[in-house]
C-alpha cells in the first residue's frame, strides 16, 4: 500500500461571523470600568476645573484650557493645612498599622504553631471581637479617652485603630502560618538557626505577602476612619484627612466648595491608591513564588 | 566522626499515644541504617528525637560519647534531609547550600569552597542562582541533599527522601544515593516504608512495628531469618506465604499434605512461611510438595506470580514466583515445598522457631 502524501490543512476557524460572546464580554468588562471609575474620574475632573465651569450647565465634560485650575489644590495647603492634615493621617495610620503587625503577627504565629490550651476559646474571643459594630465601642472609648486626658493626642486613635484592626489580623496571619510547612521551620532549626533567627530570617520572608495583604487593610481603615477622628481630636493642628474634608466651608454658608471637596478627595485617596500600585507586584509575586513540595 | 548511640529512647505523646518504646541502637561509623515499618511505626519519630525536634519522654540519644539529650538540633552538629525538601523558597539555591554554614560564622572563602565542591558532586552548578520555585523535583531533591553533605555533620539523618520523586527517578536517586553515602563516614539513619530501599541501601536494618524494634540486622539476614512473624511478613516482595497450622504429634498437616516439623519444636500451634520465590516446581526427590488449582497468575514480566488453592482447602491459599518460561498446568499445579527455604514461627509468640 503506497501513502499518498498528504497536504495538512492548517485547523481553520470557522466562519461564524460576528463573535458575539466576545463583544458581548467587552461590553461587560467597559460598563464595569466605567460604573466603577465614573464617581472617582468625576471628582478628578471638578477638582481641576474653575467654579465657573463647575457649576455651569450644561456639564462640561471637556474643560477647555482656560477653565482648568489648580487653584482648589493650592487652597487645600494655603488656606487650609493639609499638609499638616495629611501628615497626622499617615502618622497614625502607620504606627497604627505596624503595631496592628508587630502585636498580630506572633499572636497568630503562637495560635498556629503553639499548642495553646484553650486555643479554641481564644480564637472564639477574637471572632466575637470582629463582629461588634464599632459605634457600639464608641461611647465607652470616650469616657476611656477622657479618663486618661488622651483628647488631641495621636494615642487617642492609634490604640483603638490597632485594637479594632488586631481580630483580623490575627485570624488572617493565624490561616497563613497555618499553611507554612513545618518542615520549614524544623529544618531551620538542624540547620542551626535559633528561635529568633529562624521567624526572623525565615518564617517572615515567607510571610511578607500576607503582612503586606493584611497591613494594607488595617491602613486603609485608619486612613478612612472618621468617627473616632472627629471626636477625639479637635485642635486643628491634630486633624485627620476625612475630617478635615468634611470640615472644608465655602467662603459664605450657603456655597458648597466644590472644587476643594472633589480636591480634597484626589489627595486623601491617592495615598491609597499609590500604597496598593506599589505593593501590589509583591503581593502577586509573593503568592506565586515557589512553595516546598514538587 | 562519631557514633550515635539510642539508650532506652522512649517517647509518649499521652497514655495511649506512645509511638516509640524502649528503644536500644547504635550506629557506627561508615553505617547505613535504614528504619522501616508501616505508617505510624515510630520510625519518623524516632529521626525526629534524634535531630532535637521532639525532648523524648525517657531515655538519651548519644553522638559520640557526649550526651546531646538537652540540645537544642542546631547544636548537635546533625544534617537531616526532609520528605518535602523544607527548601528555602525565598533564597536562591546557594544560599540554601550555605546557610547553615554562615549560621556557624565559617569563614566566606570555605563556605565557598565547600558549596561548590557539593554543588559539583550533585550537579547543582548551573542551579545554585535559581530560586527553589524555579527546580523540578528531582532538582530539589539534590538541592536539599547538598544543604545536608556540605554540612560535614556527625549524623545524617533521612526522612523518606525519595517518596516525593516518581518511579524512574526514584530508582536513580536511590543508585545516586547509594555511592553518595558510600563517601560519608558519619552514621547515616535513612527512614522509609519502602522495603527495597532499606534493602539497597542499607547495611543494616531495623524493623519496627507499634513502636518496638522487631528486628535488626544486616539487609540479607533480615531476609534470609525473620525474627518474626511480622518482619517475615513485611520485608519480602511479593509477600512470604504464612499459613497458620496445627500439629499433630511431629508433622503439620497442610490441607491433604503432611509436612514434618523441625526437631524440638515444642509449640502448639505454629505458622509456615514460605516466600513466594522459593516455592518451585517440584523436581525428582523433592519430599514435601503440595498441589492446587490456580486462580489467579499476574505477569511480572521475568516471573509470573501464580495463586493456588491448596487442593482440599478452598480456604488455603499460596503465591509462588515462577519463571514465566516454565510450562505447568492451571488445573493442578504441583508446587515444592525446599524444607531449608521453610520458615517456622509461634502461633502464639509469632517469634521464629528454628534458627
Amino acid at each position: 500500500m503506497t501513502t499518498v502524501p498528504q497536504t495538512i490543512a492548517p485547523p481553520q476557524t470557522p466562519d461564524r461571523g460576528i463573535p458575539w460572546g466576545r463583544v458581548l464580554l467587552w461590553l461587560a468588562i467597559a460598563f464595569t470600568v466605567t460604573f466603577s471609575l465614573t464617581p472617582v474620574l468625576w471628582q478628578v475632573l471638578t477638582s481641576f476645573k474653575i467654579n465657573a465651569a463647575i457649576t455651569q450647565t450644561p456639564v462640561v465634560y471637556l474643560p477647555g484650557f482656560d477653565q482648568l485650575t489648580l487653584a482648589h489644590y493650592v487652597d487645600l495647603f494655603r488656606l487650609n493645612q493639609f499638609h499638616v492634615y495629611m501628615l497626622n493621617s499617615a502618622l497614625v495610620a502607620i504606627v497604627s498599622t505596624v503595631l496592628c503587625l508587630a502585636l498580630g503577627s506572633p499572636a497568630a504565629y503562637a495560635l498556629a504553631r503553639l499548642q495553646i490550651p484553650g486555643e479554641q476559646v481564644i480564637l472564639a474571643l477574637v471572632l466575637v471581637v470582629t463582629l461588634f459594630p464599632y459605634i457600639l465601642l464608641f461611647l465607652g472609648l470616650l469616657e476611656l479617652v477622657r479618663a486618661f486626658g488622651l483628647a488631641n493626642n495621636y494615642l487617642a486613635l492609634i490604640v483603638p485603630y490597632t485594637a479594632i484592626n488586631l481580630p483580623l489580623t490575627i485570624l488572617v496571619m493565624r490561616s497563613f502560618f497555618q499553611q507554612l510547612p513545618k518542615d520549614l521551620e524544623d529544618s531551620a532549626r538542624v540547620d542551626g538557626y535559633n528561635t529568633v533567627q529562624m521567624l526572623w530570617r525565615i518564617v517572615l520572608p515567607m510571610t511578607l505577602p500576607a503582612l503586606v495583604t493584611t497591613g494594607i487593610l488595617a491602613f486603609i481603615f485608619a486612613w478612612n476612619e472618621y468617627l473616632f477622628a472627629l471626636t477625639f481630636m479637635t485642635r486643628e493642628s491634630m486633624k485627620t484627612i476625612p475630617v478635615a474634608a468634611a470640615q472644608l466651608g465655602g467662603t459664605t454658608l450657603f456655597e458648597v466648595p466644590y472644587g476643594p471637596l472633589a480636591a480634597a478627595t484626589v489627595v486623601g485617596t491617592l495615598p491609597l491608591v499609590l500604597l496598593v500600585l506599589f505593593f501590589q507586584r509583591r503581593i502577586v509575586q509573593g503568592l506565586t513564588s515557589g512553595s516546598v513540595k514538587g | 566522626m562519631a557514633k550515635l548511640e539510642l539508650q532506652n529512647l522512649a517517647k509518649a505523646y499521652s497514655r495511649d499515644i506512645v509511638p516509640v518504646k524502649q528503644l536500644n541502637l547504635v550506629v557506627e561509623d561508615n553505617e547505613f541504617l535504614t528504619l522501616v515499618g508501616p505508617s505510624g511505626c515510630g520510625k519518623s519519630t524516632i529521626l525526629r528525637l534524634i535531630a532535637g525536634l521532639d525532648q523524648p519522654t525517657e531515655g538519651r540519644v548519644m553522638i559520640g560519647d557526649r550526651d546531646v539529650s538537652p540540645l537544642p538540633p542546631g547544636d548537635r552538629n546533625i544534617a537531616m534531609v526532609f520528605q518535602s525538601y523544607a527548601l528555602y523558597p525565598h533564597m536562591t539555591v546557594r544560599d540554601n547550600v550555605a546557610s547553615g554554614l554562615k549560621l556557624r560564622h565559617l569563614p566566606a572563602g570555605d563556605i565557598q569552597k565547600r558549596v561548590q565542591e557539593v554543588s559539583g558532586v550533585l550537579g547543582l552548578d548551573p542551579l545554585l542562582d535559581r530560586k527553589p520555585a524555579k527546580l523540578s523535583g528531582g532538582q530539589r531533591q539534590r538541592v536539599a541533599l547538598a544543604r545536608a553533605l556540605v554540612r560535614n555533620p556527625d549524623v545524617f539523618l533521612l526522612d523518606e527522601p525519595l517518596s516525593n520523586l516518581d518511579a524512574l527517578l526514584r530508582e536513580q536517586v536511590r543508585a545516586d544515593l547509594k555511592q553518595i553515602f558510600a563517601d560519608q563516614k558519619s552514621p547515616i539513619v535513612y527512614v522509609t516504608h519502602d522495603q527495597t530501599e532499606a534493602m539497597t541501601l542499607s547495611t543494616k536494618v531495623a524493623v519496627l512495628n507499634n513502636g518496638y524494634l522487631q528486628q535488626l540486622g544486616h539487609p540479607h539476614d533480615i531476609y534470609k531469618t525473620p525474627a518474626n512473624r511480622f518482619v517475615a511478613s513485611f520485608i519480602g516482595s511479593p509477600q512470604m506465604n504464612l499459613v497458620t497450622l496445627s500439629r499433630t504429634g511431629n508433622t503439620v498437616t497442610l490441607s491433604d499434605f503432611t509436612i514434618p516439623l523441625p526437631i524440638g519444636i515444642q509449640a502448639a500451634s505454629v505458622v509456615l512461611g514460605i516466600r513466594p520465590e522459593h516455592l518451585r516446581l517440584p523436581r525428582e526427590g523433592d519430599a514435601h510438595t503440595v498441589s492446587g488449582q490456580v486462580f489467579l497468575v499476574e505477569n511480572l514480566g521475568m516471573h509470573d506470580l501464580v495463586s493456588l488453592r491448596v487442593q482440599g482447602d478452598p480456604t488455603l491459599t499460596l503465591r509462588a514466583l515462577l519463571p514465566a518460561d516454565a510450562a505447568w498446568s492451571r488445573e493442578n499445579l504441583q508446587l515444592a515445598l525446599p524444607p531449608e527455604s521453610i520458615h517456622w514461627f509461634d502461633g502464639d509468640t509469632e517469634q521464629r522457631l528454628t534458627t
